[in-house]
């Protein structure tokens, strides 16, 4: 039996039936941008074992990444934490607390040296050597160094550990930094804020396919996601061309879709996928619900992008 | 002394908690809850333009993550003195609905479950039994031996791989852990169909809410999905929201019910004395569930004045001030986090970020146990009903509640009614768009010099405030007083302990190497802290008319 054969049997045995796990696998050579036939090659991938190990950090964030990446389909959040990767340390769904938890980091860290991915969940803070954030005695700037020193990747998910975030807009009270920063070298970085999971997933996928990250931008951030402006792509593009706005929220321009340009959109300066894969399985997406792109992938947005209802 | 046991980090909740207990004769004698992480989040709101604190404080947490945004709304629309359509009311009120829906099934499944739930023993479990088992709790469909001895395989192969990722190295088999494995096997099935239904729940929360997390559709004024007042958008809600309404009424409510006669041992410990609720819900100018306090556990619903709030900073890293209602406080952060030569917390001292609320000089617990003793003591019917029937259905008194096993039963609770609820709230934005409104957004500007606003609102986790002051345009002033802060904050200058640390008192603990139980109870207040943890600013003006909502 192949082996994409027998992943398929898995699943069909879990309730996912050929339409569900095709719809997995094409989506996500879409998202990545490959040709129909990686599609078995992507199962190929997520069946492989050992599971891969990940450790996933949380430092000075909201949690709103991983409840992002607890929101993605094809594949299912408990696929992912089942089938695919061995979520070896996770503070939101992990069983074991206090003493036993720290036992698992440093269990996981010695066990699968220089093969674990770090991936990372909010910003640093760095003021006072750190003393803003601690986990379990030690620093959130120990903690993320550390881990960070034996893995074979660090992925950032979310702008809080890509570029900051929240917490490091002026006037940055505790001096919270990017772990690129925080480290002093590169970090694949997953923006937005948070990001679609559709993006993180497709990362992993990558990895897992091809033994290797994909193609960056100059922000570290893949280029098969965020290669493109929101505006670019944009549903309510012709709009803009035609100079129909919406200019007070509730009037005409709001009933018929128009361009939010002028009630601050800042699609035109915002590099993702949003227009296309939209979120939480294609339900909705800002601009779709009629509000502004406040420009949540983008560095220091919160500070650059803002004010958000006022067009720059 | 007791022995004193350490929970650092604290997982299965949102940020960054530490817990101190000091065990005497297998009780804990004496607790201390320590909020580890500040962000200054409110440093950082100065001098922006207003209309960005409800993106820049639904960053508090990306769990709750759509009820500083709404709080937010309310506190700026009190301010520059708008009031927003009906339809945009209603779809706000669907959207904080979806909230509930969406969150109460999570915290109980997926970060309180496994505090009673031992994933190995499922292991054990015959898969007819247990379809027997389910079979007679509930309706839910899928509850077939085949679809049972599906799970145990998956479990089995899971455990097989020897990695066991996220379920390593916890309490499994632990003497606290009461159920029978074919009750643990149905347990872990749910764990898994809840984790697929949470997906949906977020879906139904980003019908008019764009996207979940960190949704972008209320403003001051109303909405900015005017477009979505149709009946594609709407019928869409009102069927996923039916299939919400199905899973609380089929899987969540006959699995407390089920759980619970294992550990009515819990209905006695865990509890606390005084509650407070801010009501939610606005229908017109009233709030649908009500607003109240109750104090010294008295089964009455007492009024409730927002000026006495007060916050008391002698056990938070901060500079020392007197307690202070949040627009008088003074605040300064201290340099961080300190800890004693042997890496441990100063519990006499300064132990934690989080700050001490108290409602006229008393900690109250917040969330939906209060929410639903509130509503219940003050007779709201949806409530009141479902309440007598849990209380019937589990054979025990009122009294009952004021417990860790009272808190989860009462979360449960509230979500149901919450979930029925908004069925009713979707028929009436059909009625009111039938009538010919199409009205999704009211104008407004902000007032010249200074104007002071407060938003309060009852979310997931419970009690939440905001107050701003703005000039000219432009916060002056912001703070959050938020549900997490109340529950888990420290004692105060009179030594009186936060509602966890009080609750968690008497906590029988059989191992001290694997305190479970403290667990239990921290967690049945479904901690957030990251939106506990915050700073208010030098303040020198008093607000003199707020109205809430």
């Amino acid at each position: 039996m192949g082996k994409e054969e027998e992943v398929f049997n898995r699943l069909v045995e879990k309730g996912v039936s050929r339409r569900d796990f095709m719809k997995f696998s094409t989506l996500m050579a879409a998202t990545l941008g490959l040709a129909p036939a990686m599609v078995p090659e992507i199962a190929k991938a997520v069946a492989a074992k050992p599971r891969t190990p990940v450790i996933w950090l949380h430092m000075a964030e909201c949690t709103g990444c991983s409840e992002a990446f607890l929101r993605s389909t094809y594949p299912w959040a408990d696929d992912i934490i089942l089938d695919v990767l061995s979520v070896e340390y996770h503070e939101t769904i992990m069983a074991a607390a206090g003493q036993q938890a720290e036992e698992n980091l440093h269990t996981a860290m010695a066990t699968y040296k220089g093969k674990y991915i770090l991936v990372v969940e909010g910003a640093i803070p760095t003021k006072n050597e750190g003393r803003y954030g601690m986990v379990g005695g030690k620093t959130m700037l120990q903690i993320v160094k550390e881990v960070a020193a034996d893995a074979a990747a660090v992925v950032c998910i979310g702008t809080c550990s890509a570029f900051g975030g929240v917490q490091a807009a002026k006037p940055n009270p505790t001096e919270a930094k990017s772990v690129s920063e925080v480290l002093g070298k590169p970090t694949l970085n997953i923006s937005g804020c948070p990001p679609n999971p559709v993006n993180f997933v497709a990362t992993v996928v990558h990895f897992l396919l091809l033994g290797k990250l994909p193609d960056l931008d100059d922000k570290g951030r893949p280029l098969f996601a965020y290669g493109q402006s929101i505006h670019d792509n944009c549903p309510r593009r012709a709009h803009y061309e035609d100079g129909n706005f919406v200019k007070v929220f509730g009037d005409e321009g709001t009933m018929k879709g128009w361009c939010l340009f002028e009630v601050g959109c800042k699609g035109p300066n915002t590099f993702n996928n949003c227009s296309l894969v939209q979120f939480n399985d294609g339900i909705s997406w800002p601009i779709g619900a009629g509000h502004p792109c406040i420009g949540c992938s983008e560095p220091n947005f919160w500070d650059d992008q803002a004010p958000f209802y006022v067009a720059k | 002394m007791g022995n004193r046991i350490t929970i650092d980090p604290i997982p299965r909740i949102e940020g960054h908690l530490r817990i101190e207990v000091e065990v005497e004769n297998g009780k804990v004698k004496n607790a201390w809850s320590s909020g580890m992480l500040f962000r200054g989040l409110e440093l950082i709101l100065k001098g922006r333009d207003p209309r960005d604190a409800p993106l820049i404080t639904q960053r508090s947490c990306g769990v709750c993550t759509y009820v500083h945004q709404e709080a937010s709304v309310r506190c700026i629309e009190d301010a520059v003195k708008v009031k927003m359509p009906k339809n945009a009311q209603i779809l706000r009120n669907l959207t904080m609905a979806a909230q509930h829906i969406h969150d109460h099934p999570v915290h109980f499944y997926h970060l309180h479950a496994l505090d009673w739930v031992d994933i190995v023993s499922a292991l054990k479990a015959d898969p007819k039994k247990t379809a027997d088992l389910a079979n007679a709790a509930s309706n839910a469909p899928g509850q077939g031996s085949k679809d049972f001895a599906a799970v145990k395989e998956r479990v089995k192969a899971f455990v097989e791989s020897g990695q066991l990722g996220p379920f390593a190295n916890a309490y499994w088999g632990h003497p606290a852990y009461k159920l029978p494995p074919e009750a643990n096997l149905m347990a872990v099935k749910h764990y898994l169909d809840a984790l697929r239904n949470q997906v949906k729940a977020a879906q139904l929360h980003a019908i008019f809410g764009a996207k979940n997390p960190h949704l972008q559709t209320a403003v001051a004024g109303g909405v900015t999905c005017g477009n979505y007042l149709n009946a594609d958008r709407i019928s869409q809600y009102l069927f996923m929201l039916r299939e919400q309404i199905a899973f609380i009424e089929n899987v969540y409510i006959p699995d407390v019910l089920a759980v619970a006669p294992f550990y009515l041992d819990w209905a006695k410990v865990g509890g606390c004395t005084n509650f407070l609720a801010f009501g939610e819900f606005p229908i017109g100018d009233q709030l649908w569930q009500p607003r109240g306090w109750i104090k010294g556990k008295e089964l009455k619903a007492l009024p409730v004045d927002p000026t006495k709030i007060t916050e008391d900073v002698k056990h938070g890293w901060y500079k020392d001030s007197p307690p202070a209602h949040p627009y008088q406080g003074v605040t300064d952060p201290l340099d961080g986090i300190t800890l004693d030569k042997n890496g441990q917390l100063e519990s006499e001292g300064k132990y934690t970020f989080l700050k001490a609320p108290r409602y006229e000089g008393a900690s109250c617990e917040v969330g939906p146990l209060a929410r639903t003793l509130v509503s219940y003591v003050a007779g709201h019917k949806e409530t009141k009903d479902v309440v007598d029937l849990v209380l019937k259905t589990l054979k025990v008194g009122p009294e009952a509640l004021f417990s860790t096993l009272g808190r989860t039963a009462g979360r449960a609770i509230n979500c149901l009614v919450i979930a029925k609820q908004a069925e009713k709230w979707c028929l009436d934005l059909i009625e009111n768009i039938k009538g010919g409104d199409a009205k999704s957004y009211e104008a407004w500007q902000f007032p010249a010099g200074e104007a002071e606003g407060m938003g309060l609102a009852d979310v997931p986790r419970g009690a939440l405030g905001h107050w701003i002051r703005m000039k000219d345009g432009k916060i002056d002033n912001y703070q959050q007083v938020v549900p997490s802060t109340w529950n888990l904050g420290p004692r105060d200058e009179k030594g009186v302990l936060g509602p966890v640390e009080e609750a968690l008192i008497g906590t029988p603990i059989a191992d001290p190497k694997k305190p479970l139980e403290v667990l239990r109870t921290v967690h049945s207040f479904d901690p957030c802290i990251a939106c506990a943890v915050h700073v208010i600013d030098p303040q020198t003006n008093e607000v003199h008319k707020v109205r809430a909502l």
